[in-house]
């Protein structure tokens, strides 16, 4: 028996365990079936994540597509990941976090410039990472689209007022996503230290692929 | 084949008996708008075009053109996509459009901003109120699954993801240069616990927006039901766009200063064209 809390009901035999530093990317296969958890392991890190069509990767994750099938903005157990020609790419199969957003998008250079002030320009940023990621892999910034954000918080009030807020993730909190198809899945490690996010402080987390 | 189209002069001949055909959904060349502001030079007019239910247009602004778009029969859905004309890897983040602006909605002092933290576009005017930075749009599949009622021709083929794709490919891109888009003239409002309640109308007809390019634009405007569109039968309407020359945006002026993200959106605009 694993004394390893965060391996526990995992659907199958972990093929890939892998802890990703704080501020850095990741990119990996998951293959249908495969289930892909994600550990939020010191709490409230957001994890902004892209999933690509192995076969054909401009076929990719569509947020609009997504929250328009499900009619919520947010993103929960059940939920499911499509593309931007509506399939199915992933499913939400668990969740400790009751959320997670996909409205915010990915913090990089250019819009730390508009949200905090031309100060922040030499600050990493997660298109960077995103960019750093899939150029070796062919692909591009055609290729960046909205994303999702882990274990984000992001609400919009009667008014349409939103924002990046306290997160409502927790140190060991988890997401299981199953790929109900061939995918890459994109990941940057958010490094943004001006909002809450990641609590003004990136931390690691944990990417366990189980087959 | 009809006797009358048997050679070649005929069959010229009875297509150019077809000029100066006239019908509701067309572009007028060259461009005449019996309807300008008072203080817009009829030599400025730059683009006058019905767009049909289910059609689509593309076109290239230049910074500081106008565009206005009339909702003639209180039923058309406006779809872009906005692109950096010379750089197309530069297009509209709704994303960020949302987050930086701190508002889910779009309206009448709002910009919409690219991935490169510039300003793409920014409303002038807007008498609707209801759009969409959400949705997206529909695609062949869900409108097939929608209307498909065995009709021929099938009308469920005119989605906005198919119109998308022809607009892009017409300005020489690509599938992957289709991105998220905002849909103007039909809403969709967030609840607490993050439920979209779309607001499609009808509306009372002739609402109108109008836009000022802050840079130099490739535009693709769809025009096919909201994606969220409740009623059972595929339903859109005409979209009436108007562009004319305009001055390029002042330092006082009260978009560029509304907020500190808006006045560095325009910041990164001027350091751009700084050549």
């Amino acid at each position: 028996m694993s004394t390893d809390p965060h391996v526990a009901d995992l659907p199958g035999a972990i093929v890939h365990d892998e802890v990703v530093a704080a501020r850095h990317f990741w990119v990996h296969p998951v293959d249908a079936g495969q289930t892909l958890r994600i550990v939020d392991l010191k709490g409230n890190q957001a994890v902004d994540l892209l999933i690509y069509s192995a076969a054909d990767d401009a076929e990719r994750y569509s947020a609009q597509d997504t929250v328009a099938a499900q009619g919520n903005l947010f993103l929960r157990e059940g939920s499911v990941l499509r593309s931007n020609e509506g399939r199915p790419l992933m499913t939400i199969t668990g969740t400790s976090v009751a959320y997670h957003d996909t409205i915010g998008g990915a913090c990089s250079v250019e819009s730390n410039t508009l949200r905090y002030g031309h100060h922040t320009k030499s600050q990493h940023a997660c298109v960077e990472n995103y960019l750093k990621a899939s150029l070796p892999e062919g692909r591009s910034k055609r290729d960046l689209v909205s994303n999702i954000n882990f274990f984000m918080n992001v609400p919009v009030e009667d008014d349409g007022a939103l924002g990046i807020v306290d997160g409502i993730s927790a140190p060991g909190l988890s997401v299981d996503v199953r790929a109900e198809m061939d995918v890459v899945v994109l990941v940057s490690n958010c490094p943004q230290i001006n909002n809450p996010c990641n609590g003004f402080d990136p931390t690691p987390v944990r990417m366990i692929v189980a087959a | 084949m009809t006797a009358d189209l048997a050679n070649p002069l005929a069959a010229r001949d009875h297509a150019r008996a077809m000029t100066g055909t006239v019908v509701d959904s067309m572009p007028v060349l060259p461009p005449v708008a019996d309807d300008l502001p008072g203080d817009v030079d009829p030599a400025d007019l730059l683009w006058e075009e019905t767009v049909a239910p289910g059609g689509y247009t593309i076109r290239r602004l230049n910074r500081g053109a106008r565009l206005r778009l009339i909702d003639l029969q209180g039923d058309a859905c406006a779809s872009f996509q906005i692109f950096n004309a010379e750089m197309p890897t530069e297009r509209l983040n709704v994303a960020d459009t949302v987050k930086v602006q701190w508002n889910a909605y779009l309206g009448a002092g709002k910009l919409l901003l690219s991935d490169m933290g510039r300003v793409l576009m920014s409303f002038l005017e807007d008498e609707a109120g209801t759009h969409d930075c959400f949705c997206g749009t529909s695609n062949e599949e869900l409108s097939a699954a929608k209307y498909g009622k065995g009709e021929q021709p099938p009308r469920y083929f005119l989605n906005g993801r198919d119109r998308f794709l022809l607009g892009v490919g017409k300005h020489g891109l690509a599938r992957k240069d289709v991105h998220p888009c905002v849909n103007l003239f039909k809403g969709a409002t967030v609840g607490d616990d993050g439920a979209i309640t779309p607001d499609i109308g009808p509306f009372e007809p002739g609402r109108t927006v109008v836009l000022r390019a802050e840079m130099d634009l490739m535009l693709v405007i769809a025009n096919c039901p909201h994606v969220l569109d409740p009623r059972p039968d595929w339903t859109v309407a005409p979209l009436r766009v108007t562009a004319w020359r305009g001055p390029v945006t002042p330092e006082d002026d009260p978009i560029r200063n509304s907020a500190p993200e808006a006045l560095r959106a325009y910041l990164n605009v001027e350091d751009y064209y700084r050549r």
